[in-house]
């Protein structure tokens, strides 16, 4: 058994946690990342660009049916939901959830609904409680949980918000999400 | 060897979907289903009931139900003048090319409560075409196209739509197209005049007319690969040579079966023209 995806969930302090990790990855990082970072719906293409600088693994602004592939780095575009399917992700203009569009709940509710145990869930500084329903679907079905340290979250509300409901598997500190990311999808690889 | 487990959830789903079609004609089956779960799920809770084998009972027993599950599984979020550098590419690219016809048919397939119509023959009017223009507008939902008929907005979305509408490369004041009514905008009836509204079904209907111009944004995103198929072989089979397709932001033909069927014609904006 493998990973299928690692869900990664941020709202405010997010940019600076993401190129943390993302700086981290190594190049033959294979399981794919999708993420959703809130932001304002009129947002450009920035962000996408920002954390580009930070790591050589392609990341791109997903589209609807846009395949689910090795070592791909995805982004939630703004304004629209992003979910998955079999193999695939599918957006969504729904009403948001929580306030916001894109919704980390409605990313991990439906990654673990399709990949169930083989789901990493990630969740990062931010000063909302969107991401807890979604770990804890994680959770449910048996996927791994990790939530940031909260001394070490530029907002701590929700970390805090996520351990508060769910028993995480894992609660490290910024700079070992990376480490732990690779130890657990190399351990599961060999 | 284990068979697939498919969940409890899924096998109600589909059971739930294959009743509604069988008995009331609506086909859901080919929907995305991840979205497509959140919004039964939402549904559900709605009616204060347990589980969707519960919805099943009540929808096929009271036909009052299935009238607010469609609505509920089919209204979506919409705006006038969404994404306003579309409008911009559409302004740039598009209509030097429609003043070349002396007749123009469009199509704005699925377009809910109207508000992307209205926007469209707003820009239509300022680049002086919309006398040479019939706007087909459609939608599965009887009830939301009641709405776009009545081309009544909430007053409180204006201030927001003013600055789409200029964004979008708006050429008036605004307020000139509405009427303000109570807590409404009332939009002037001359933008209907070439509009025609009518329900029709991308799951299940066929084509009727060839178009210059067909506009399907952020409807497509419903469907699953299967249904996508269906809808864009449809678009093709119903656009004239040259005509123009238009999509929603995120929405592509570079998953669909027609992606070489057309070129893009604005960089970054999903407006495509047909080849051949």
């Amino acid at each position: 058994m493998s990973f299928k995806i690692i869900v990664i969930g941020t709202s405010l302090g997010g940019l600076s946690a993401l190129k943390n990790i993302l700086v981290n990855l190594p190049l033959d990082f294979l399981t794919p990342i999708a993420i959703v970072q809130h932001r304002h719906k009129d947002s450009d293409r920035t962000l996408q660009a920002l954390l580009q600088e930070h790591t050589s693994l392609p990341i791109r602004e997903v589209e609807d049916k846009q395949e689910i592939l090795p070592g791909q780095i995805y982004l939630a575009p703004p304004d629209y939901h992003l979910l998955v399917e079999p193999g695939y992700f599918a957006l969504s203009t729904d009403e948001p959830v929580s306030f916001a569009r894109p919704s980390i709940d409605v990313l991990f509710e439906s990654a673990a609904d399709i990949y169930r145990e083989q789901v990493i869930g990630v969740i990062l500084t931010g000063a909302n409680q969107d991401g807890t329903q979604g770990l804890k679907k994680v959770q449910a079905h048996k996927g791994i949980t990790i939530v940031q340290e909260p001394a070490t979250a530029e907002s701590s509300i929700m970390p805090k918000a996520a351990i508060a409901a769910v028993a995480v598997d894992w609660i490290v500190s910024l700079s070992e999400i990376a480490p732990l990311l690779v130890n657990l999808c190399d351990y599961i690889r060999k | 060897m284990d068979l697939p487990k498919s969940s409890l959830e899924d096998i109600e789903i589909q059971l739930l979907l294959e009743g509604v079609y069988q008995y009331y004609g609506y086909d859901f089956r080919n929907y995305a289903l991840s979205s497509l779960k959140r919004r039964i799920h939402s549904f559900v809770r709605l009616e204060g009931l347990t589980n969707i084998s519960a919805l099943q009972e009540r929808l096929l027993h009271h036909r009052p139900c299935l009238d607010r599950f469609l609505l509920n599984l089919t209204v979506n979020v919409t705006s006038m003048f969404r994404d306003p550098s579309f409008y911009i590419a559409f302004r740039q690219q598009v209509i030097p090319l429609l003043r070349t016809y002396p007749f123009i048919r469009i199509w704005h397939a699925g377009c809910s409560t109207g508000e992307e119509v209205y926007s469209m023959a707003i820009l239509l009017q300022e680049e002086k075409l919309y006398h040479r223009c019939r706007i087909y507008a459609t939608d599965t939902n009887e009830r939301v196209l009641q709405n776009a008929k009545n081309g009544i907005f909430s007053l409180k979305l204006m201030q927001e739509y003013t600055q789409l509408y200029l964004r979008a490369g708006g050429q008036k004041s605004f307020s000139e197209y509405y009427t303000a009514a109570y807590d409404n905008a009332i939009f002037r009836a001359s933008l209907r005049d070439n509009v025609i509204f009518a329900q029709h079904n991308l799951a299940s209907d066929s084509s009727f007319n060839e178009f210059n111009v067909i506009l399907c944004r952020n409807v497509l995103i419903y469907f699953n690969p299967t249904l996508q198929k269906r809808v864009h072989t449809l678009f093709y089979n119903s656009l004239c040579t040259f005509g123009i397709l238009g999509l929603g932001r995120q929405e592509s033909i570079r998953f669909t079966p027609c992606e070489n069927h057309y070129e893009e014609i604005a960089q970054g904006e999903k407006l495509y023209r047909r080849l051949n």
